[in-house]
């Protein structure tokens, strides 16, 4: 397991958490506007690509081998699933 | 060689102890065996005393409110700490790893936290008896009553709460050791059947328990704090609970009934002597029932108030399921087709569980049809249908399993004709008890009522007589197989079955480290080919009847 470890870069984390806290920001930014049902697209948005930073970068998805990353991937697409087929209720109730 | 019974021992650790702090992945499936079966007898008595009340009009053994719990009780015990848990945890943690010819899982230790949450689950569970009064909302907890009572159900929740994180890590568990840890010879299409129905169950508990784990600690926020997550006066909605509980909650009998397939998978070849018919549409229809069981939850929900188009959609994706597993009982048939088939105890619950899970199966397109279902919903016949699937189907699979690989884990064989006699009466008993709910439900007798009108008093009756029968069948299964242990002359051979998974070329018990030397992986695990005899010194089996 260790042999397969891999070491980030302060600088590479710091800029992570940079990019992090900016998009926190824009996140508030963005809440102040009244944009409509817009807000609420905006917000997911912004909230998915923090997520991708967090795991490709804070949890090493980027280096991992392919079967973790098909692995992350079948749990995103079931989660897409799950919430998708709850609007064929909702959506037509 | 010595066995791993006979694992050196710590000082200051010996005895129970050494067992407790045991990272041995057959040591923990037998901690989960004996945990799991203390609770299988406890919720089988439970059970008992449901169809007792029934058994006659009127108040029979328990008050109404005391009849809320032990159903409650009894769906908690037998869905969370015995049915999920049984088959990977106990014969997956001890078989998974020899069947690739490993030592052990992937991730030891968290093997044995598994365990250990199991544990705290299931005391937990025991707490939330003792406190505030029993739950009383049946095994769904659905809300708003599961909000409103004033029973326990927080405890309740948590103890499912731990319980699937037990689950989800034994998923992880599996799946990074079938990954990583296969013998360097062992391509995916040499895993024995049981191993892949496994991999497939296992991604369903990882991605599937989540959802459960949230939703039930969205139950406690609710009764704490009041948020209105599901209150539509407050732009909630209770329909959700349902969704977000049966995302979960479908796609867990699938965590129940495919390692029952795996095991029976693996017992119909052996007994007949014959290799598996279709052994990649079996494989391809445990990860398709994984995958299209786990799009069909919305099923459970045709009378609840959502859209026309859900059920359509819901209904039409059940009757899809029903083709991978209508492919694997074709594949058992046409494997004992012409086999060199011998009667042993492990092939008479295998062949149960074939009949009865038809059954099961064919009764759920029943409930699938939208429109049958609407007439059934909620009555005896659910019942019926669901013990049909999942004690027909993973409890028969469970004896099944410990008939099977008995000898293997204990090196101990128990008596065939006492076997044989527990099986015919839990198999009696088993029919008389569900068929009758059957007509019962189709006469529109309510599921969960504590009493019931004077035309179903029949049924009813025959009902409880069938209960009586199955548990007497299952006590005398357990007394047997605990009886073969204090019996020195029954010792088993390495290879009492004539099997050819790698279990049955290692020791009856099997060593510390599984394997002496590498194993020899075969090009297919089903070859059957140089079996030429049964071994010998097997308790009742005969030697000579290997064909």
């Amino acid at each position: 397991m260790a042999s397969e470890s891999h070491i980030i870069e302060y600088k590479t984390l710091g800029l992570t958490l940079a990019a992090l806290l900016v998009l926190t920001g824009v996140t508030v930014g963005a809440a102040s506007i009244d944009l409509g049902w817009v807000n609420v697209w905006i917000a997911l948005m912004i909230a998915s690509v923090k997520a991708g930073f967090v795991l490709l970068v804070f949890m090493h998805m980027r280096w991992e081998g392919r079967t973790l990353q098909w692995s992350f991937l079948a749990t995103v697409l079931f989660l897409a699933i799950m919430i998708g087929f709850i609007f064929w209720d909702v959506a037509f109730r | 060689m010595t066995s791993f019974y006979q694992t050196p021992e710590p000082a200051g650790f010996t005895g129970i102890k050494s067992w407790l702090i045991t990272f041995d992945h057959k040591r923990i499936a037998l901690l989960y065996l004996f945990s799991i079966l203390f609770w299988f007898l406890l919720a089988v008595t439970l059970g008992g005393l449901i169809r007792l009340e029934l058994m006659f009009p009127g108040k029979t053994v328990l008050s109404a409110q005391m009849y809320n719990s032990v159903f409650t009780l009894h769906g908690v015990i037998m869905i969370f700490l015995f049915i999920i848990p049984a088959l990977p945890a106990i014969f997956g943690n001890f078989f998974l790893p020899i069947h690739i010819g490993a030592d052990d899982v992937y991730f030891p230790r968290l093997n044995l936290l598994s365990w250990y949450l199991y544990m705290a689950g299931g005391i937990v569970a025991i707490v939330s008896l003792f406190s505030d009064g029993f739950p009383d909302t049946g095994w769904t907890f659905y809300v708003p009553f599961s909000i409103s009572t004033h029973t326990n159900v927080s405890t309740a929740v948590f103890a499912a709460f731990i319980l699937g994180f037990s689950s989800m890590l034994t998923g992880l568990n599996f799946i990074t050791t079938i990954h990583k840890m296969r013998a360097k010879t062992m391509g995916w299409l040499q895993l024995p059947l049981f191993t892949w129905s496994l991999y497939a169950t296992a991604w369903v508990q990882l991605l599937a328990t989540p959802v459960i784990t949230i939703t039930l600690v969205l139950v406690v926020v609710e009764r704490l704090f009041n948020v209105g997550l599901f209150d539509p006066a407050r732009g909630g909605d209770p329909i959700l609970y349902q969704h977000l509980f049966w995302i979960y909650s479908h796609p867990a009998v699938y965590i129940m009934i495919l390692p029952g397939m795996g095991v029976i998978s693996e017992i119909i070849p052996v007994s007949a002597r014959k290799s598996i018919f279709g052994y990649k549409a079996i494989v391809a229809s445990s990860l398709a029932i994984a995958i299209a069981g786990s799009l069909v939850w919305a099923h459970h929900m045709y009378t609840s108030g959502m859209s026309d188009t859900a059920v359509f959609v819901f209904s039409l994706l059940t009757f899809v399921v029903a083709i991978p597993s209508a492919i694997k009982v074709f594949s058992w048939v046409a494997t004992l087709y012409k086999g060199a088939i011998e009667m042993t105890p492990p092939l008479l619950f295998s062949l149960c569980f074939i009949y009865l899970f038809s059954v099961g199966g064919l009764t759920g397109l029943v409930l699938g049809a939208a429109g049958a279902n609407i007439h059934v919903h909620d009555t005896h016949f659910v019942v019926a249908h669901f013990h049909f699937t999942m004690f027909g189907g993973t409890g028969f699979a469970f004896f099944a399993a410990l008939h099977y690989w008995w000898p293997k884990m204990f090196g101990k064989m128990y008596d065939f004709k006492k076997a044989y006699i527990a099986a015919i009466l839990v198999t009696a008993g088993f029919m008389l008890h569900y068929v009758p709910m059957f007509v019962l439900g189709l006469q529109g007798m309510p599921r969960r009522y504590y009493d019931y009108l004077p035309q179903y008093a029949a049924g009813n009756f025959f009902a409880g007589f069938g209960a009586l029968c199955m548990i007497a069948g299952i006590g005398l299964m357990v007394v047997n197989l605990l009886a073969s242990l204090a019996r020195e002359r029954t010792a088993a051979a390495d290879d009492p079955w004539g099997g050819v998974t790698l279990e049955w070329t290692i020791p009856s018990p099997p060593p510390l480290h599984n394997f002496d030397k590498d194993p020899e992986v075969m090009d297919y695990p089903y070859d059957f080919t140089k079996v030429t005899a049964v071994g010998s010194g097997a308790g009742t089996i005969k030697p000579e009847t290997g064909k």
